[in-house]
């Protein structure tokens, strides 16, 4: 019965759009954080998401590929008197850009809603066909 | 004198397994909404059904051999119909590639919805038909 596969790509897809919001809430959570004493600052990451086949064609799911960092450079300030400061006064800051984040976020919760309702109609579609005949 | 009665249910059940194929379908576009290069796919329900219902035993007794006079004839069975799955025509082309519209995946999983829903009640109606002329009452 492919209406049971269901269940299977819509929860992959639930499951690769929590990582999406988890690694947008590492990224706001470390938005001002400076770099330590090695000079690295945290870098933004983004998931990639990948097409898995689920059994029978047209039955696709998603997974997350791999998290990739940002190479950007950090946001530099200068505040000579923090204690994390450079040789010119500078303190480096994550490259985490906040405005995008929060876009990807929306996009991230949106997408949950969307395979949860698809879940949630799939669910009573199967329970209303356990009652045929009746 | 049976296949009589049954010969319209079984056009429903073919009809309600296609449904639900295309409703795994739809999913499957709106799961990937987000992925880049992902193709959306759907398929023409009437043609499939026309194709499905008109489909003889061929395709229905594959893998299954009547070796007796009296088995039951496997024309029209359960079996899930084969469907040809085409690509979804793009409406606003995006910069990662993928060709999910969600709006209109969204209309369509609906429209899914409440159809399969009616087919299901189709079929209800008809065995409570099929029941009351067997009870004769």
């Amino acid at each position: 019965m492919s209406m049971f596969s269901i269940f299977n790509v819509a929860g992959s897809a639930v499951s690769a759009q929590a990582q999406r919001l988890n690694v947008v809430a590492s990224n706001l959570a470390n938005a001002d954080a400076v770099a330590g004493p090695d000079g690295q600052s945290y870098k933004a990451r983004q998931v990639q998401f990948q097409t898995v086949p689920m059994g029978g064609p047209g039955s696709a799911g998603v997974k997350v590929q791999n998290v990739t960092e940002s190479d950007q450079p950090g946001r530099r300030v200068f505040q000579p008197n923090h204690p994390s400061a450079d040789g010119e006064g500078y303190v480096t800051h994550s490259n985490v850009n906040p405005v995008e984040e929060m876009v990807n976020m929306i996009s991230a919760s949106r997408s949950y809603q969307n395979n949860v309702e698809v879940m949630n109609t799939a669910k009573s579609l199967l329970l209303k066909t356990l009652q045929m005949g009746n | 004198m049976l296949e009589q009665m049954t010969a319209r249910l079984d056009f429903h059940g073919k009809a309600l397994m296609l449904r639900s194929q295309r409703q795994q379908v739809l999913a499957s576009n709106i799961a990937n909404a987000d992925t880049p290069g992902f193709v959306a796919r759907d398929f023409d329900f009437a043609q499939a059904l026309q194709k499905a219902a008109g489909a003889t035993g061929a395709r229905a007794t594959e893998g299954v051999a009547m070796t007796d006079a009296r088995h039951l004839s496997l024309q029209g069975g359960p079996g899930s119909p084969k469907t040809d799955l085409a690509y979804t025509v793009q409406t606003q082309p995006s910069q990662d590639r993928n060709t999910v519209d969600l709006d209109r995946e969204r209309a369509n999983f609906v429209d899914n919805t409440v159809r399969y829903e009616s087919t299901l009640r189709f079929i209800n109606g008809h065995v409570k038909t099929m029941l009351s002329a067997i009870t004769g009452q």
